[in-house]
This record gives structure tokens, sequence and C-alpha cells, in this order.
């Protein structure tokens, strides 16, 4: 008898035919487990929700009213055939790998994670498995990240250097995890430190679950911005260069993210400094992490997944690529899918939805462009 | 090399000019002389030469990695710069280096004739002892290609803070035929003999583009007009009985336009020119195609001095009877162009550039108008009265260019930029009509703003219709304007022609799919403008 597998990648996500579940799915379902909050790993339009305590508020804040149940890391659930279990990945507070047991066989599909502990989140927990769905967001050897007190200390000097010619810091991170996590690097004692509004609601949500992070100010528009020269900003990448961030008067702009540890990534942003911080693994991590498993089946669900399916095969594992919609560290605007706040407007936000200038129609015409015969040919020339 | 790692990390921190110009004047008051002067040789495009192939290099970084080579080849075009990719790829330095800079350099200069095996030692062992960023500047060395996001202007400004030395007079001293190896510190920048260096150029006088029409500008009547030649820019020096024809890029051409060697026997010594190389037949300018088959060619055969013969079409004149004449009026040095050059017969392969007749602007639009057709890419206005400057400078030259052609096209392929641009989709294949059909005809990488590049790659991402490697075939569902400078037959293209400088003027967002461009609309353009 051919066992079915613990896990099937379908059109709506990764599915366990066992438990009649899915895990991170991004179209509707009726019962779906989430690894994390972000955008692309928590979506709108599922039945039920199932993840971390940890996780739960966050997943309220940006989701709204949603059918939510939450577990602890460790306990083990039983859905239908199959056994569940949250671990911690590392990622950002409240993220989870999530294994699934069937049978004695097991399962661990890892959403995004990083391996060394950031101070805020939940330190990743190797899960001894069969079968180990893995991100590769930097699954190139260019990767390596520098120890994270380094990268501190230049964020804490950079801040100090502009405060004393009185100029205001920006640092563009991500408004879930990166965000608190800078902020949690900083050193307080150098000056006050500001936030985006998309900043300060994660923030607030997390500190009500009880996570300690520094005092800071929220930028509401009548606040009064030379009263702050030299503060530290932090922000959404997106809002950085915009309307909101240029009443600060002289500034300089820092992004913090792993897509800095490029030269040439560093120079587009036209930022002032790009600072090599990332909530997902590098290229050791990541290897170590698969090793670690002790997995001989490997899926490779986002990043550079073709050359590392290729690089884990030669290791000696059974690796394929998988396609989801699961999306990598995002520099810019789409992976801040944030819910629209009555006390954020638009402007402020310095948002652009990609959907909707895009969306044009073609002009529904005779011309059928799925005979454009000879275009194959030219395009690798 | 520390210090000068530190150099290149300030300098590449920031956007800013003034901060770039106080870190490179910090480090030309404390390197020490040779290094400083490497560091200008650097800064203005003098390199030593290549000592190992990159094939070498590749190979063996890959292996001091534990890597397979497919793997770093994989990784090479993502991070976009193969210095950068050696440099991240190793595994940290074992010890430290304090060798400066001039060490290292003279350390590959070494490298070139010892056997593979020897400079494999030797480069495993330099990258053994370097940090991520010094290695980085180790490779570059080795590579070439050193672009530090600093232009010589700015080098030279720097130069001048920290010397104490007029910086128009530190331009001269910089520009001509030397290297680290023929000169030093002190004899090129402190004490130097102008008179040493018969072939040394003057800076370019570069022009600004005018982008909303002449009307702004003073008195038609204070202005000079001709048209802008599209050929190459040359400096032609005739002192000593020997000539030197130098490039904007400050390379020495002499020997790839043989032709401008009959100048000498026409025009004193002591005389330096100003003007565009262009190939030249039945007294007209020939199209930019016959002249590219001229550049980059360091001998030319025989056959193709008689296919695309050059000329110098001269414009100005800043050296007369061996005295620099820059300060004088360009009204004045153009007179003296003139007088010179109706002395000479069409054998010295030098022609003035006319001037346009104009009274008012409205008859300089209507001579601008006439410019593709004259081979020419618009019109130049200089001041009559203005002083010949160096570099680019607002005010006394103005390019008035002609509107560039453009097309409506249909974004068909897509692939993801390297370096800069690694994560975006920024090389696009745009299509015309041909009937029912889409034929790809250009590619386009520039004109949209960064905020265009991430909505378009987010678009890309969710309507592949294909891939084929890196390339994805996309819907066609977005039409884009085409702008260019040209367009000419090319066999070499499925679509027949190709384009000069296309880039993407605008995302016609309002435009249906079905109202691009066609096939005939190109070869409409082709008959007018090829
Ligand atoms: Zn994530
Ligand atoms: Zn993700």
């Amino acid at each position: 008898m051919t066992r079915e597998p613990v896990l099937t990648f379908t059109e709506r996500g990764i599915y366990c035919p066992a438990g009649d579940f899915y895990i991170d799915p991004w179209r509707p379902v009726d019962r779906a487990l989430i690894t994390h909050g972000h955008a692309d790993h928590a979506r709108d339009g599922m039945g039920r929700y199932l993840a971390t305590h940890a996780a739960g508020p966050v997943m309220r804040h940006r989701l709204g009213d949603i059918a939510l149940e939450t577990v602890a890391y460790g306990e083990v659930r039983r859905i239908g055939d199959a056994s569940v279990s949250f671990h911690p990945a590392g990622h950002v507070p409240g993220s989870a790998q999530i294994r699934v047991e069937v049978g004695g066989e097991v399962w661990v599909a890892s959403g995004d994670y990083k391996t060394t502990p950031d101070g805020l989140s939940e330190a990743f927990e190797p899960v001894r498995c069969h079968a180990f769905i893995t991100e590769s967001t930097f699954g190139l050897p260019v990767f390596k990240w520098k120890p994270q007190d380094e990268v501190v200390a230049e964020i804490n000097e950079w801040w100090r250097t502009n405060r004393e010619a009185g100029r205001t810091s920006f640092i563009g991170a991500y408004s879930l995890g990166k965000a608190q996590r800078v902020l949690a690097s900083l050193d307080a004692s150098i000056g006050p430190i500001l936030t985006h509004g998309a900043v300060e609601n994660t923030n607030a949500v997390m500190r009500a679950q009880g996570i300690t992070l520094p005092d800071t100010v929220r930028v509401t528009p009548d606040l009064d911005a030379k009263a702050h020269a030299g503060a530290m900003v932090i922000a959404p990448p997106s809002a950085l260069g915009s309307n909101w961030s240029r009443r600060f008067g002289a500034a300089s702009t820092g992004f913090a993210s792993g897509w800095m540890a490029l030269r040439g990534i560093r120079r587009r942003r036209s930022g002032d400094r790009g600072f090599v911080m990332s909530d997902h693994a590098d290229w050791d991590e990541l290897n170590r992490a698969i090793a670690e498993t002790g997995a001989e089946r490997i899926f490779v669900t986002h990043g550079y997944t073709a050359i590392f399916a290729r690089w884990l095969n030669e290791q000696g594992y059974d690796a394929a690529v998988v396609e989801t919609e699961y999306e990598g560290e995002s520099l810019d605007a789409e992976a801040e899918a944030e819910p629209s706040e009555a006390n954020v407007s638009a402007e402020d936000e310095g948002k652009v939805d990609p959907n909707e200038a895009v969306a044009t129609k073609p002009a529904s015409k005779s011309k059928s462009p799925k005979k454009n015969k000879n275009t194959s040919g030219d395009a690798g020339e | 090399m520390k210090r000068f790692a530190r150099l290149f990390t300030r300098l590449d921190q920031t956007t800013k000019t003034t901060a770039k110009v106080d870190a490179l004047a910090d480090y030309f008051g404390a390197a020490p002389e040779a290094d400083r002067l490497w560091t200008i040789a650097l800064l203005s495009g003098r390199r030593p030469r290549r000592g190992v192939t990159t094939t070498l290099l590749r190979r063996w970084a890959a292996e001091r990695a534990g890597l397979p080579l497919w793997l770093f080849e994989e990784s090479y075009p993502i991070v976009g710069d193969l210095a950068e990719t050696i440099a991240l790829i190793l595994p940290d330095a074992q010890s430290e280096s304090d060798e400066s800079l001039a060490y290292w350099i003279g350390y590959t200069k070494e490298l070139g004739p010892l056997p593979e095996e020897e400079k494999r030692v030797r480069v495993l062992a330099a990258w053994d002892r370097l940090g991520t960023t010094e290695r980085f500047v180790f490779n570059k060395l080795i590579t070439g290609g050193f672009r530090m996001g600093v232009s010589q202007k700015l080098m030279t400004r720097a130069l001048a803070r920290a010397t104490g030395i007029d910086e128009a007079e530190l331009s001269h001293r910089l520009m001509g035929d030397w290297s680290p190896d023929s000169t030093s510190f002190e004899a090129l920048i402190l004490t130097h003999d102008p008179s040493a260096d018969l072939s040394k150029p003057y800076p370019f006088y570069l022009a600004y583009q005018l982008d909303d029409g002449p009307e702004g500008l003073s008195d038609p009547a204070d202005w000079s007009a001709e048209h802008k030649w599209d050929g190459i820019r040359g400096q032609l020096i005739l002192r000593g009985g020997r000539h030197f024809l130098w490039s904007r890029g400050e390379e020495l051409m002499t020997d790839r336009f043989p032709e401008l060697a009959a100048a000498g026997d026409f025009v004193p010594d002591g005389t330096v020119l100003d003007g565009e190389v262009l190939a030249w037949a039945d007294e007209a300018p020939m199209s930019f195609n016959a002249l590219q088959k001229r550049i980059g060619r360091k001998t030319v055969p025989k056959k193709l001095l008689t296919e695309a013969p050059v000329v110098l079409r001269a414009y100005d004149l800043l050296e007369h009877e061996g005295r620099d004449i820059r300060d004088r009026p360009f009204a004045e040095r153009r007179a003296l162009l003139q007088g010179m050059l109706s002395a000479c017969p069409p054998e010295a392969n030098l022609r003035l550039s006319p001037l346009l007749e104009f009274d008012d602007w409205d008859r300089l639009a209507a001579l601008r108008e006439t410019s593709r057709q004259l081979g020419a890419e618009g019109v130049m206005l200089k001041r009559l009265d203005s002083p010949y400057l160096s570099g680019r400078k607002k005010g006394d030259w103005w390019k008035w260019k002609v509107d560039p052609l453009t097309v409506d096209a249909v974004l068909i392929y897509a692939q993801q930029g390297s370096g800069r641009r690694a994560n975006l989709f920024t090389d696009f294949t745009f299509a015309a009509w041909d009937g029912e059909d889409l034929v790809p005809f250009t590619k386009a990488y520039s004109g949209l703003t960064d905020a265009e590049f991430r909505q378009i790659t987010a678009w890309v991402r969710r309507n592949t219709l294909q891939r084929f490697g890196p390339v994805r075939q996309v819907k066609p569902q977005h039409v884009f304007e085409i702008a260019f400078e040209g367009i000419q037959e090319s066999p070499r293209h499925k679509s027949g022609i190709a384009l000069r400088f296309p880039r993407m003027a605008r995302w016609r967002h309002d435009k249906p799919l079905a109202e691009a461009n066609t096939m005939d609309d190109l070869r409409a353009l082709l008959a007018a403008y090829g």
C-alpha cells in the first residue's frame, strides 16, 4: 500500500490530507495553521486559524476579528489523523515551525526562520523530522551575517554621530519584527526614539503581550519635528523619502535588512547606510538547520530555490523546489500589508498599492497575443 | 590597505558630495605619498595591468570556499560584481595585514609573469590576510574596472583642498599620459613642469542640456550656434612636430585615427583643436554606424580606412601659436580657428563646423529641426563672449538636442537586473504588432523610477506565462513609450531593426494594448531616419 504523503503542495497552500488542514495557505480554506503573522503567511479569509499564543495578538491586529485558536509551543494537538505541534522558528516573536506527524512519519514546515537568537523572538529549536520544508531567502553562499553585536554597535555609532551633527537618523525596517529588533538594540541613552504609526501599532500589540521594548514616541501629524532634532526614527522602508519623513529636516537614512550585504542593493536604495540585519537564516544557518533536522527529504519553498535545491541534492539530500506564494525579505512596500488604521492616514503611510496602478485591463480587440510566434527566440539574446 | 579600505567604505556609505570630498581630503592629508599617487591613479582610470584571469580567480575562490564552481557562477550575476562575489564567498581571513595600498598593488603587479601555480599560492595567501573590504579592493585591483562613485572632478576638488593647489591647475596636471610607475606624487602634483609633457591635453569643456528651449537665455545676438555632431569628441594637439588625439574620457586615440596625422602638414605647431571625430564621405558625415566600426580598434585595417575614413570637425581653438588662449572670448577663438582652417585643403582632414545663421530663437528652432537629416543630434549654443572653461559648467555652453524618436511598445519579456538592481525586474524586451503577432524589436533597461520598477516587478511575479532560464515571458498587458536616438537596419535582429539608446520614457497606463505601434510604423521610421 502506498501511503499518502504527510503534506502535499496544492494551489491553495501546503495541505495535510490526514488532518484536512492547510499550513500558511494563500487562498481561503476552512482550516489554516499559521507559522507567523507576516502578510505572506497569515492571510485573510480562512474559516478557522490555529497559531501560537505569542503570534495571536499580531494576527488579530492585522486580520481583525478572526476565528483564532492559539496553542503553546510544544503542545501537541490531534487534528484528524495527524498530530501537530508548534516549535520556535526564531524569525519574529511568536513565529513557529509546524511539526506534523502521521502514522510515525514526521514533516516540518518551517515558514521563515533564523537560528541566531535576536533577543526578542523565541530561539529557534531544531526539530527532528523525515521531511523538512525550508525557505531559501538568502540561500546563496555570499550571504553570511556578521555577529549581531557588531551591527548593533554600528547602528548606535551612526546614530550618535548623526545626533552630534544635528541630524535625525531614519531606519527603514518592516513593522513586524525587524522594527522591534532594531528598537531593542538601540542605546536609548543617545536620544529620543520616534516611530512611524505602522511600527508603533505593532509595538503596542507586543508590549501588551509582555514584550519589553524601549520607550518610543509615535510620530503624529502634529508632532513638532524640530523639537526632536537628532532623534532616531524607525519607519517602514516605504515611508522613507516620502513627505512623511521630510518634515524632520536634516537627516541620514539607513536600512536594516539582509539585502544590505550586497553593495549593489545598498546603493540602489540610495540611503546613507545599510545595516546587515536579517530575520532569515544566512547560508551557514540554512545548511546547519537542515542538517540538524536529520531529514532526508527537503522541499524548498521561496528564495533562491532552484540553486539551493541543486546544492542540497549534491550534498546527498533528496531536495525539490515547490512553488508557493511566500515572499522572502522584501525591501519594499509590498511586504508591508498593514491594515488601514484610523489614526494613520494613507499619506502618512507613504504606501503604494502595487495592484492598483497595474490592473488596467487590456483593450478587448480581436488581436490575440497568444500567437506571438517568434518571440521566445529573441528573449535571451 | 586598511586606510584605503576605510576610505572606500566612507565613500560607499554616503551619496552626499560634500561627505565624499571630506573623506578624500582626509585621506590625501594622511596617507603615505605612494598611496596618494595610486589613489589618484585609480580614481582617474589608471590601473595596473591584470595579472590573473578572472577564470582562474573564480576557480580559486570556489575551491578556497569549498564550493562547486557552478554555485559560484550562479551567485556572481546576483551579486553583480566579481570582486565582491569573491570577497563575500571566501572564509574569514586567518591573519591581518598592515601593508599599504602601494604594497598590495606591487603584489598584484608581480603576479603577471609567474606560473599559474605560483599565482594561485600568492592570491590565496593574500585572501587569507585581508578582511572583507580589503579583499574586495584587492580583487578590484586584479580585475580592473575600479569604480568608487567618485568622479575625477570630485577627486580633484579634494586634492586641491588637501594640497592648497588651484583646482583647475590640478586638473591640468592630472591629465595626460602618466602612471604611478613613471612619476611620483612630488613630481606630478607638487612640482609640475607643464612643458615636460607635449601630449598633455586641456580639460574638456562640457555643455549642459537645455531642456526648455533657449527663450530663457539672453538676447540671441549674444550667442553663436552650430549643429551638435554625432561622433567622438576629440582634442587634437599639434606640438613639437608631433600630433596627439585625446578622447573626452582622457584616452589617447592617436593611433586609431591615423588620418589626423595629416593635420600637422597644414596647421602650425603649437595648435590645439577641439572638435568631433566623424566618419566622413562626400563632404558629409556618415552614419554613426560607420564610425562605430572604428571605435575600439587599436589599429585600423586598410579596408576600414577607405570604408569609413574620418575627419575632425573642429569647433574651438584652445592653443594658438603655442599659447593657451582658453580665456579669450569664444568669438575671438572662433575667428582664429576659421582663419586657420579656411587655408587648409581637404587632405588636411580637418573641417570647420559651420555656424548657423539666426536672428531669433524661432529661426534657430527651425534649423534644429533639420538636425537629424544632417546626421546631427541637435544644436549647440555658445555664448560669444565666453572663455573655454573646464568640466561641465552651467551658463555658457548649451546643447539643445532634437526630441528623441518614440514608439509605444508592449512589454513581453522581463529579466532580473544585477548588482544595484538584483532583486528587481529591470531588463525588458518590447514588441510591436505585426498583424496579430507581437514581434520583439528592442530591449530597454532604464528610464523608470525605482517605485515604478518595484511596481512592475510585483506585476511580473504574478503574471509570468513561461520561463526561459532567467527570462520570464509575461502576459502582454502593459504599454511603454520607448524613446531612442536613432534607428538602423540590423540583419542580426529578427525584427530587422536596431534602436540607438532605447529607454523607457513613460509607462503608458492610459494606452490600451491594441494601440501600441506596429512593425509598419517602425519601418516607416527606418525609411525616414535610418
Ligand atoms: Zn516572515
Ligand atoms: Zn515569508
